[in-house]
């Protein structure tokens, strides 16, 4: 639904998918010998049970296959993380601030919205804090997520392809309308975004600088 | 009730006969017998659990649509902030240790009550009177809390409700939880009988023991950090709170130090209750009695080591998120192994389907959902996505609801006749089995799904493009409740007009089968001694030419 939405997107969802994939497996292998057991060895069909107390060998592959599947699982999850973590030099520096229960961006300029624009392909370096309590940024199409807390400034990137909007949402309990604190994030094409950051800028009466050049220093 | 059907049986009334010092309703509630008091607790539990399933299936019609559909937002956000209170510190974290450590654990180990008698009296006592204060809140002028169980601060300083109530709550139920693990430790190592050596214990056991040394070593903390964000409340010291300069992160890590290591309190007995009945119906020993005890520390001893995967989308170091997931599934190996060790248990058995084993069958398949979908949790680049999502919520029900509850219902349907002398009807109990089997998986798989699509928890309202899985888990929460309805009605009936149990329905081997139903009054006439393990069922091999 939202292939490519971000640099991050297909990589979650092919992580997730993969560890769907192998669960799947493994949970049908489970319930098929659990059935065929209860079948096979039910009091009728099999009076007299055998004592096995143990098999070492089989103790030993079901510790060492999990493990080796699961420490897969655990890089392809720290992989995909590194991505999210390592914001792009070029990346253009936005002002997240969170209150209840409304987000305010402030653009390098000055100029402040209650929507996110952005040009598409830049990346954008969100810098987060909160006015009052805990919140917690979450772009749902784009798999990105940080949490939004007073006293400090957590940091998260991300770029879009396509010129189009996307769902913002508050994932952190924040009280009364928690539920209602959506906004947008906007993406238009380099063009377009110029047009509107200048016109919206000089309404404001901020300086005009465009923001696809190498971020501007704060 | 229960004395009442008490009075009805023939043969012997056993412990229900001498209530000691005290008569009637005093000898309930001053009585230091551990049968007594473990069904103080299933009475006073199964109150707090109705009460807080009834906000459950609130909360669920509410999602039925988007928008206002029974209450306010303020209702919605104290609706699901004591269904979770209730549910976890005065359900399922007492829930089975309490309950049936407190009837099974000293006949387990053939002694004649814990070790500390009166202290066990207390912790209950400690638990009424948290449970009461939670529930009082609620009537206290400014409102029920509405911070979610989880008290996260800076919002449980800044609200007007009453949290401050809840968390002295929380604190004193902490202390009845780290009376009862004392109580148990000191128990399994001190009054076992002649020749319990500790690999001859029934696996109950080795969980509830696992299960206690959490509850003593990270207890404390819990009650210290809920203790702390009241003195931050009541006189603003800047510990948490960013406004005076405190730390909200320090917060979390402080309460999951504890939180994550209390969700295996929550589910190591339900672990044991499936090592205990799956032998007695598969008819045959254990698979892998030492992996299956081992591992049940193994998790109590990780399981310490992993409470900051809570908190992934905080602003965590790379190092601390790298070493917190690498943990995280570590954790889950020994999970993995009992689940393999226990379908091997079915291998080669004689297995008789009886309702009990039925929640024992459907604990398996839910735990392992709940562990599948905990992977998915544990690996940080999906984490990030579905954090503070439905997906993390119906996780959290597979394992806790899905394994640790229908674990209970298994105990229940196991251990009743040994409780209260009764049978119940096989019918209505397989009824309510398929039910609450259908109904729960109705319930959460369609959060897992609202999860991945991107639906935070705690929202009073949603998205128009949420509603029909919405919809789906809201019917499935109307056939769950109906298939709890079911088994209580089934079993409250059968307290009265059961048929009278024999002293082991089952043919179980552990020694409370070796007693009454119900049991006597100090539980054995003579305490006696343990020659084989807990699961010999060699009796019913076939005898091959060479061993006749």
């Amino acid at each position: 639904m939202f292939t490519g939405s971000s640099p991050f997107a297909d990589y979650v969802d092919a992580t997730f998918l993969l560890i769907v994939g192998i669960s799947s497996l493994v949970l049908l292998g489970l319930v098929v010998a659990m059935i065929y057991f209860l079948f096979r060895y039910s009091r009728k069909r099999n009076p007299h049970p055998t004592n096995i107390e143990g098999n070492v060998p089989l103790e030993v592959a079901w510790t060492v296959i999990p493990l080796v599947l699961f420490m897969g699982m655990f890089y392809m999850g720290w992989e995909g993380y590194s991505r999210m973590s390592e914001v792009p030099d070029n990346a253009v520096p936005i002002h997240v601030t969170a209150r209840m229960w409304t987000w305010t961006f402030e653009y390098p300029n000055g100029l402040q919205t209650d929507t996110l624009f952005v040009p598409v392909q830049q990346p954008i370096k969100l810098s987060l804090t909160s006015m009052d309590v805990n919140h917690s940024m979450y772009i749902p199409a784009f798999r990105i997520k940080k949490d939004v807390i007073p006293n400090r400034t957590n940091v998260m990137w991300f770029s879009t392809p396509e010129p189009r909007s996307y769902d913002i949402a508050c994932a952190e309990y924040c009280g009364l309308r928690h539920a209602y604190m959506y906004t947008k994030v906007v993406a238009m094409t380099p063009e377009a975004f110029d047009q509107w950051y200048r016109a919206r800028s000089a309404k404001a009466s901020k300086d005009y600088a465009p923001l696809r050049s190498a971020a501007p220093a704060r | 009730m229960t004395q009442a059907a008490a009075h009805t049986l023939p043969g012997g009334r056993g412990f229900y006969d001498e209530p000691g010092r005290h008569t009637g309703i005093r000898g309930w509630i001053f009585s230091t017998d551990h049968k007594r008091i473990g069904l103080l607790y299933l009475g006073s539990m199964s109150v707090f659990f109705l009460t807080a399933l009834t906000l459950g299936v609130l909360m669920r019609l509410e999602m039925l649509s988007p928008g206002k559909t029974i209450v306010e937002p303020q209702t919605y956000n104290t609706f699901f902030t004591l269904h979770g209170i209730m549910m976890i510190f005065l359900f399922i974290i007492p829930g089975l240790p309490a309950v049936f450590g407190n009837f099974l654990l000293p006949i387990m180990i053939g002694a004649k009550d814990v070790f500390f008698p009166r202290l066990n009296l207390l912790s209950w006592w400690l638990f009424m009177i948290g449970g009461l204060l939670a529930l009082a809140s609620v009537f206290f002028p400014g409102g029920a809390a509405d911070t979610g169980w989880t008290f996260y601060v800076p919002y449980s300083v800044r609200t007007s409700t009453n949290v401050l109530p809840a968390l002295i709550a929380a604190f004193i139920l902490g202390f009845s939880s780290i009376l009862t693990g004392l109580n148990f430790v000191t128990t399994i190592h001190r009054m076992r009988a002649p020749g319990m050596d500790w690999f001859r214990m029934p696996l109950f056991v080795w969980s509830l023991y696992a299960t206690a040394w959490i509850q003593i070593l990270a207890t404390p903390i819990v009650g210290i950090t809920l203790l702390l964000v009241a003195v931050e409340r009541m006189f603003g010291v800047g510990i948490f709170d960013p406004a005076l300069g405190g730390d909200p992160v320090l917060f979390q890590h402080l309460f999951w130090i504890y939180s994550h290591p209390a969700v295996y309190i929550m589910v190591l007995p339900g672990l044991g209750v499936v090592s205990e009945i799956l032998p007695v119906f598969a008819r045959r020993t254990i698979f892998g009695y030492k992996f299956i005890a081992y591992s049940s520390l193994a998790i109590a001893f990780l399981g310490s080591l992993v409470w900051a995967h809570h908190m992934f989308t905080v602003g965590m170091s790379n190092t601390g998120m790298f070493v917190f997931s690498l943990l995280t599934f570590l954790v889950s190996i020994p999970s993995a192994i009992k689940v393999f060790n226990w379908i091997a248990t079915l291998y080669k058995g004689s297995i008789a389907l009886e309702p009990p084993l039925l929640f024992i069958l459907s604990f398996i398949i839910q735990f392992s959902i709940g562990g599948f979908t905990g992977l998915m949790l544990g690996a940080l680049a999906v984490n990030i996505h579905v954090q503070d999502t439905y997906f993390v919520v119906g996780h959290f029900h597979y394992v806790m609801f899905g394994g640790t509850g229908f674990g209970l219902f298994a105990a229940m349907h196991y251990w009743f006749p040994k409780m209260f002398g009764r049978m119940y009807k096989k019918g209505p109990a397989v009824v309510a089995w398929a039910l609450t089997t259908l109904g729960f998986n109705m319930l959460y798989f369609p959060f897992l799904i609202l999860g991945y699509m991107g639906m935070p928890r705690r929202y009073y309202d949603y998205l128009p493009e949420y509603q029909s899985v919405h919809v789906v888990a809201t019917v499935g929460s109307w056939v769950l409740a109906l298939g709890v309805i079911i088994l209580i009605v089934n079993l409250l009936v059968s307290l009265r007009r059961g048929a009278i149990a024999p002293a082991n329905p089952w043919g179980g081997k552990t020694l409370e089968w070796t007693v009454p139903s119900p049991p006597p009054m100090e539980n054995f006439d003579t305490i006696p001694t343990v020659t084989t393990g807990p699961y010999d069922y060699s009796e019913y091999e076939q005898r091959s030419a060479e061993h006749p």
